[in-house]
This record gives C-alpha cells, structure tokens and sequence, in this order.
C-alpha cells in the first residue's frame, strides 16, 4: 500500500519537505490550521495537552503554543511569525522551539485541491543548516531506540 | 582484534544507545557526555571511541573542544533513520484528518 505521508530529506540538505494526501475537501484541511481549538484538539495527545496562546493569523502576525503533561507542567513551548497567510492555498511561517538548541525553521505549506473530497499538504521546511535539519530528523529515532530499550529492560527485570 | 567495528555490536550497548540519544538531541563534548552518567569517565571514553570508530558519531574541532554529533549517513545504514520521524507525523496527520472528518457539512 503506498504510504499517505512522505519525507523527503536529501543527505547534506538543510532542508526537507513533508507531503500528505487526505480524504478531506481542502478547505476542511485548512481549517485544521486556521482554528485554534481545532490546532489544540489535533495537536494534543494521551500524554501532553497543547494549548495555543497567540495566535494572529494576518500576514506578520505570530503565534505561541504550549504543551502541558498530564500533571500541569509545561512540556514546551513554541513561537513563530506569520509571513503569509493564505486561506485553502498557502501558509509561510517561522517555527521555533523555544529554549531548545534546534533553532528557527521556516515552513512553506502549500495546500492543493485533489478532487472534491480529497487534497494535498505539501511541507517544505527549511533548517539553519544541515546539523540542525539531521538533529531534528534523528529526534523520533533516538526516542525510539531508547523505548525499545527500556521495554527490553521492562521485560527482561520481570524475567529475573 | 578487528578494530574495524560492527555497528550492530556498537548499538547492541545500552549505554552507547544512551549515547547516541543525547548526541542525536544536541553536539556535546565527551565531558559533558559523561556527566550525564555514572559510569566512570574511561568507559564512557571508549564507548565513544568504539562509536566514533564505526561512524556512528563524528568529531568536530570547535576552538579547544571537540564535540561529537551524530552521523546521520551511517545511522541509516543500522536502521531507516527517517521512518520513525515519518511516522510521528504520519500519526499526526491522521489524528487531525480523524477530527476534522467530524466537521464535514451532514
């Protein structure tokens, strides 16, 4: 089955893009990202509840986020600026962990009118340099080694 | 002794694969690598000696300090390096197109 999420990410680029298909008219796929509450409810999962703090969605506007684990205490905090804001075609913002050391990226969303009922996410984010996109990208590969460890861990401890 | 390491064997190592999640989230110096651990600092030593060997993490000169960082060429050689960040966003994409499915017009 061909896979709805691709990532194209060429060795020694600082830059990657990220393209999705949907079952959804284009403009519902818009709203994901036009609509705070909506932003919070996609964004949040079991573990961490992401709540949005500012959000301008004007041409040079900005936006702040913020997740909390389950007992209240902040995960992260997020920020940006807002370049162009586009309804159902196009935005162009900044995103910025903050307190983080992966620094600024910028991200070009294109949004595209498959048929009536389906459309497209086109991502093209692009990093400070190369290190900072390879970080990024090894982030969900070394937590994921390292759950796999600790599960191995969980069960061979049970074991003894 | 083959010094040519095996990859496999350097990331069969909990300690090395603690190693390389704190690499993989920032460039450190071996001092600041070993401080996160209470292995004495010689065998915190030749675990980056064993991952810098198999390419793993690479050196780089930054005034008197080296630091290491992570190799993400050789890192896709043990594994796909970048199918747990496709999933992540896969998962994500498909929580938010599960939601808004629920805001189409009846």
């Amino acid at each position: 089955m061909e896979q709805k999420t691709k990532i194209n990410a060429g060795d020694g680029k600082q830059d990657l893009t990220i393209t999705r298909t949907f079952d959804l008219p284009v403009e519902l796929l818009f709203r994901a990202y036009a609509e705070p509450d909506i932003i919070e409810q996609w964004m949040s999962n079991p573990y961490s509840t992401t709540k949005i703090l500012k959000f301008e969605t004007a041409s040079h506007g900005g936006y702040q986020l913020e997740s909390r684990d389950a007992g209240g205490k902040v995960v992260f905090r997020a920020n940006g600026a807002i370049h162009e804001f586009d309804p159902n075609r196009k935005i162009i913002r900044t995103f910025e962990m903050e307190g983080t050391p992966y620094g600024v990226q910028l991200e070009v969303y294109q949004f595209e009118r498959l048929t009536e009922d389906t459309s497209k996410l086109n991502m093209h984010v692009i990093y400070e340099s190369v290190a900072q996109r390879d970080q990024v990208l090894a982030l969900p590969f070394a937590q994921g080694i390292n759950m796999a460890h600790n599960r191995l861990e969980e069960i061979v401890s049970k074991q003894k | 002794m083959n010094l040519r390491r095996d990859v496999f064997q350097a990331i069969a190592d909990p300690t090395r694969r603690a190693i390389l999640l704190l690499v993989a989230a920032q460039s450190m110096t071996a001092g600041a690598i070993a401080a996160k651990f209470d292995t004495a600092r010689p065998t915190v030593s030749k675990h980056l000696q064993i991952l810098t060997e198999c390419e793993l993490l690479e050196q780089e000169q930054n005034g008197r300090e080296i630091y290491y960082h992570i190799n993400a060429k050789k890192m896709k050689e043990v594994a796909d390096f970048i199918e747990p960040f496709r999933q992540m966003w896969d998962d994500r994409f498909n929580k938010l197109e599960s939601i808004m499915k629920k805001y189409k017009t009846k």
